[in-house]
């Protein structure tokens, strides 16, 4: 997808030159690097802008109806609001590269230590997420593809088009019904973490919160593999394989899976990138101290450096993502790294 | 040469390309998957937009205790403030409805414009275009209509255009690359040696060609906007508190999951039912459009995020 974009953006000679001189993986990989750390910068350019252009100064904004203009002069000197917008954003900018985030306006703890631990939270949900969601999706469209037509297959059909549908927290509400509040008692309804604990020693509470976030990528990975597998089932070198009487769990586990799986890793790239925003809602509803929490309470309470800083490095999450799918992709299949 | 390319001109021109989306439409309600969705879409649209005609009570008026279960003089119970369930339901729906659409409606145009505009005029524009694509394809849609509304609170025109921002990207990908393919086509070098303006082009020659990625593109935005509006107003960033809203009525009444669950449950299914209509009928206009082998390939990568 990244190809034609920046193979426009680069002209054709320089493509002609990388291919010629460099390895092509490694080529790719330093031209996305390039690419994303400027994406990075445009994505810190818009949130800064945002934050300080669109209507309603921040200072007023953040002391609401009952500021007074000593309280506004305060804190505006607080925020540099009384320098020119490129020293402001230089300010921020640097502060953030330095590891220093500036303070929460709501109350007063630095934005570093506020978002630390949160941030590893919020990692091991979106592991663990994307491990299952990948595990199950390969499966299940590995299964479908090798039933095809059968009944199965008919059910991943259905249900994932019924799960690509649903948003994430009629998902969570479902299974929180399920197995907290009404059917069932197993497991919390909330997944609260005690200050200084990590959500790896009580796995318990995260149960729900991953079951969620899996129902909702694996259908993409299903159908993917599904359609993969399919094509690679009815290839010309699975049928060689046959002729030469190789077993059919040797043709499977050898020739098929591995010939399937690395169309599926881009679709699984994305399904992570996803990820990246899907935690909001989810750690929202089960009250999982993550990031995406954070971030819709300092949403609530205008604490203007915590939305900025959660805002860019989940974009920055996003744009490395991308980069490791991209490159990974290349790496999986040998034809596409000669092909642009 | 010239003659060649006149002759195929007034060929490929001849068919009728305005009607091809009712052709295709009528075609997918015709098949089982389309006429599912159809129906399903359907019913909630009507609940939706009828609902508030025969609300029993004022959806906001307090007239029990919280979270009583259903009982005949109030059909699905209370809910979290003690209003009747039943009624804020009918009444919780339309607004989200015309949100969804009319952020469907602005994010579709804003990028299929954007779309046709790389492809036709490329160079720079085509830069430009896509790179400022790139940079909002990395804010998650969600997040970035958080960002919007964290500065000029929950506005409902903000909250549109936070989503349209928010499609118009992804839709602006999977259009450039259907209309790159259709610029290069003989009956548009036609009429560009005709000298009919670059706008005229697009408009008239390059834009019919593009019904079925459209309808497609149109079909996952409206799921994607339901979804997104619906997440929103549960997060709590929609419509201002005492007004029903079915996103919000889910958040509101979970404290209750277990003395009065339908409160929870009927706004979901309402949305559920929804989102599987309008999902299930995309689909079926993919099917009927690019056909039923290479779909589940094509949709996938397109739902992901349009890829080419």
């Amino acid at each position: 997808m990244e190809v034609l974009t920046s193979e426009l953006a680069a002209g054709p000679e320089p493509s002609i030159e990388i291919r010629s001189r460099k390895h092509p993986v490694l080529a790719l990989a330093s031209r996305r690097v390039m690419q994303g750390l400027v994406t990075v910068f445009l994505v810190s350019v818009v949130v800064f802008l945002a934050t300080e252009v669109l209507p309603g100064n921040a200072a007023y904004s953040i002391l609401g109806h009952s500021a007074t203009p000593e309280s506004i002069h305060k804190l505006e000197l607080q925020l540099h609001l009384d320098q020119g917008i490129v020293a402001q954003y230089w300010y921020w900018f640097s502060g953030i590269l330095r590891g220093d985030l500036g303070t929460s306006m709501s109350n007063g703890q630095s934005v570093t230590a506020l978002v630390s631990a949160r941030f590893l939270n919020s990692a091991v949900l979106v592991l663990l997420a994307g491990f299952f969601g990948t595990l199950v999706g390969v499966l299940a469209g590995a299964i479908a593809a090798l039933r095809r037509d059968r009944p199965f297959d008919h059910a991943l059909s259905i249900s994932s088009l019924a799960l690509t549908a649903l948003p994430e927290f009629v998902i969570a509400i479902g299974l929180v019904l399920l197995f907290a509040t009404n059917v069932f008692h197993w497991l919390p309804a909330i997944s609260l973490l005690p200050p200084g604990t990590t959500p790896l020693s009580r796995p318990h509470v995260l149960v729900l919160p991953v079951t969620t976030l899996v129902l909702v990528i694996f259908p993409y990975i299903a159908r993917m593999m599904r359609a993969a597998m399919i094509e690679a089932l009815e290839s010309d070198y699975v049928e060689m394989a046959r002729l030469q009487g190789i077993s059919a769990k040797r043709i499977l586990f050898f020739q098929a899976l591995p010939n399937s799986i690395a169309p599926t890793i881009q679709v699984i790239g994305l399904n992570f990138l996803y990820l990246a925003g899907g935690i909001v809602v989810v750690e929202y509803i089960f009250d999982y101290p993550g990031i995406g929490q954070a971030l819709v309470s300092a949403v609530n309470n205008r604490d203007i450096p915590v939305i900025q800083f959660i805002v860019v490095v989940l974009a920055a999450v996003y744009v490395v993502v991308n980069i490791v799918t991209d490159v990974v992709a290349l790496i999986g299949s040998p034809r596409r790294r000669y092909a642009q | 040469m010239t003659a060649e390319i006149r002759t195929s001109a007034e060929d490929v021109l001849a068919p009728k390309i305005r009607g091809q989306w009712r052709a295709i439409l009528s075609r997918v309600v015709r098949t089982k998957r389309g006429a599912t969705g159809l129906a399903l879409t359907a019913v909630v649209v009507l609940v939706a937009i009828v609902g508030p005609f025969f609300s029993p009570y004022s959806p906001t008026a307090l007239v029990a205790l919280p979270f009583q279960r259903p009982s005949a003089t109030y059909l699905l119970g209370t809910d979290a403030l003690g209003r009747d369930v039943l009624s804020r339901v009918l009444s919780g729906g339309w607004l989200l409805l015309c949100m969804a659409l009319a952020a469907t409606i602005l994010g579709v145009c804003i990028g299929a414009a954007a779309g046709i505009s790389a492809a036709y005029i490329k160079g720079r524009a085509d830069g430009l275009i896509m790179r400022s694509a790139d940079v909002l394809l990395a804010f998650p849609q969600l997040v970035f209509a958080l960002l919007l509304v964290s500065i000029a609170g929950p506005k409902l025109w903000l909250i549109v255009l936070a989503v349209a921002l928010g499609h118009a990207p992804q839709v602006a990908r999977v259009i450039r690359a259907a209309a790159l393919d259709v610029s290069e086509r003989p009956y548009v070098r036609a009429v560009e040696i005709q000298g009919v303006p670059r706008r005229k082009v697009m408009y008239s020659e390059i834009l019919p060609n593009l019904v079925t990625p459209l309808m497609v593109e149109a079909g996952l935005r409206m799921t994607y906007s339901i979804v997104v509006m619906a997440g929103l107003a549960f997060l709590g960033f929609g419509q201002a508190p005492p007004d029903p809203n079915w996103g919000i009525m889910i958040n509101e009444n979970r404290v209750g999951l277990q003395s009065n669950p339908w409160a929870v449950v009927v706004p979901a299914l309402l949305i559920s039912l929804l989102t599987i209509g309008t999902n299930t009928f995309t689909d079926a206009v993919a099917r009927v459009a690019i056909g039923v082998e290479r779909q589940p390939v094509e949709l996938t990568t397109v739902v992901a995020g349009g890829q080419e």
